[in-house]
């Protein structure tokens, strides 16, 4: 396995996750000379963030990550045997529509040319805007989840979990496992009626709903105190946390706590895809966008595909799936199998992709994102790198701006190095609501490459 | 704010504002910080507010340190490495005339 194929490249696929690796394996198998790049050190992506390590010399943590995190171990142990090449702690700063990547790596920039690109970022979570959140001792849930996958750690003082969604409580029963005792567990809503009516899909696609169950029924063993319909939330403390103000059910209380992990779903990672910029659209049910595609992964750009979770929330295992699924359609699309052997060789990825997608529509319903946090109170920063906060957005639309670049340039929200990854999502929302239009006609920030800063002696470096 | 479930198998020891710090190997930059009893990262630019990692995924720029010398690298996507020197970053001074 080398870093970058020394020849040319067919496939350059970005991001080591499940999609990634899936599609790397198959590619290589196809025949195709493949090229992985990925900012991280090691593969797996966030879900299987650290595999090699926990099967390697912390085999005990399998017993606490669960088994949907062993899942990863053949995708990684498939991947690293197959002739892909593997370039770890690379990022990718540009793709261009004629298929030229920017890479950034040990100080230096380059190009790199492939004849077909696979996109595959994944997700990030969804920004979780509240009072103190900037607050040292304030993190996402899948920061601290990310802690105890790659380097086994675990909260240290008081913990609260707030928020809602299935990694929330996958985190709660893992920590549960760890030994760690959880001050509190804040569900801000979930919404059972309005997920019934998709309840039947749901339990066709798998056992998405027992393995939740599964994880509630354990924290709720564990006694850890749960509180449910949270309203408010704030995070308290002058150069730290200290404490987490709770209002549910017309009753305010202060839990003191060193550590707060947020949660409000996942979202698709577009940053890239927005950058290039392939064609994309609103999901009114998972409240982000995701790229236009079709069910190889194909864009609006001719060679190049997306697949996985940053072509809309759909989980680890339909992202290996979709993986497979747009591998195929390298392939094919390079001439080196026809249309009749791609249906062939993809039908089972298709149907079992289909069938863990039939889980969403259920899981999206009962989880959605509470709408104070989509649509934060004037005092509370939306952008975390410049401090700008809804009310300055919303002063920003009463002065006439009307979208999202706008509202940048009035306020410098989304001009700090995250580049509005952090706040993007919320500043739509808020100009949305504030005009009482739909976000879909809002937009988001136009998003240009370099979609990582570059330093000049990185530049330098370019041929 | 965070520990270790087990001793790590091999350490590795860095620098941190020129005080030693032992990490695991293969731990990265920011999870040292978050085991070591203080996660500051940096101030913010904007206000001069202290900052933590808050992703841990490359994606909110919150845990930027100096490394070796360059300012501003994402410290959850760098491994520790021996003798690595990790400056914390002070707000910048405003450019005045």
């Amino acid at each position: 396995m080398s870093a970058i194929n020394s020849g040319e490249i067919d496939l350059a696929v970005v991001g080591a996750g499940p999609a990634g690796l899936a599609a790397a394996t198959t590619a290589a198998e196809l025949g195709l000379a493949v090229s992985v790049f990925d900012e991280n050190a090691t593969p797996g992506g966030q879900i299987y963030r650290g595999i090699e390590a926990v099967a390697a010399k912390r085999g005990a943590d399998f017993a606490v990550l669960g088994d949907a995190y062993r899942a990863g171990e053949s995708i990684v142990r498939d991947f690293r045997a197959s002739k892909a090449a593997y370039a770890p702690n690379t990022g990718v700063w540009l793709v261009q529509k004629d298929r030229q990547l920017g890479i950034v790596r040990d100080g230096k920039a380059g190009m790199v040319a492939a004849r077909r690109v696979l996109i595959a970022t994944g997700a990030q979570e969804r920004p979780v805007p509240i009072p103190g959140w900037t607050l040292p001792g304030v993190m996402l849930a899948g920061a601290a989840q990310g802690l105890l996958k790659s380097a086994g750690m675990v909260p240290a003082g008081p913990v609260v979990l707030a928020g809602n969604g299935p990694l929330l409580y996958q985190l709660a029963a893992q920590l549960v496992a760890a030994g760690v005792k959880i001050a509190a567990l804040l569900e801000t809503r979930s919404e059972r009626a309005a997920a019934l009516p998709h309840l039947p899909a749901a339990l066709m696609a798998g056992n998405y709903l027992a393995k939740g169950l599964g994880l509630i029924a354990a924290v709720k063993r564990a006694g850890v105190p749960i509180r449910r319909g949270v309203t408010e939330l704030r995070a308290l403390g002058c150069e730290r946390l200290e404490a987490v103000e709770v209002a549910a059910g017309g009753r305010t209380e202060r839990i003191d706590a060193a550590l707060l992990c947020l949660h409000q779903g996942v979202v698709a990672n577009v940053q890239l895809s927005l950058a290039i910029p392939l064609k994309h659209e609103w999901s009114a049910a998972q409240r982000c966008w995701r790229p236009v595609v079709d069910q190889w992964g194909n864009s609006d750009v001719e060679g190049i595909a997306v697949a996985g979770d940053c072509a809309g929330i759909g989980g680890a295992e339909a992202a290996a799936h979709a993986g497979r699924i747009a591998a195929f359609e390298a392939a094919r699309a390079l001439g080196r199998i026809d249309a009749a052997a791609r249906d062939t060789h993809a039908a089972s990825d298709l149907a079992a992709w289909r069938r863990h997608l039939r889980a969403r529509p259920f899981l999206d319903a009962l989880y959605p994102p509470a709408q104070g946090l989509v649509v934060p109170a004037d005092d509370v920063p939306v952008c975390r790198c410049e401090e700008v906060t809804a009310g300055q957005v919303r002063d920003a639309v009463r002065q006439g701006g009307t979208g999202p670049n706008q509202v940048k340039s009035f306020t410098r929200s989304g001009m700090g190095p995250c580049q509005g990854r952090m706040c993007a999502l919320t500043v739509s929302e808020v100009i949305a609501d504030a005009l009482g239009k739909p976000v879909a006609e809002i937009g988001t920030y136009r998003i240009r490459p370099p979609i990582k800063p570059l330093t000049v002696g990185e530049l330098a470096a370019l041929e | 704010m965070f520990r270790r479930l087990h001793e790590p198998e091999a350490a590795v020891t860095i620098t941190v504002d020129g005080a030693p710090l032992v990490a695991g190997a293969g731990e990265t930059v920011a999870a040292a910080l978050l085991a070591s009893g203080n996660p500051v990262c940096r101030q913010s630019p904007a206000s001069g507010q202290p900052r933590a990692p808050f992703c841990m995924m490359g994606a909110c720029f919150d845990c930027l340190v100096e490394i070796d010398g360059v300012p501003n690298r994402q410290s959850c996507l760098v491994e520790v490495r021996p003798g690595m020197a990790v400056r914390r970053q002070a707000r910048p001074t405003p450019v005045g005339p």
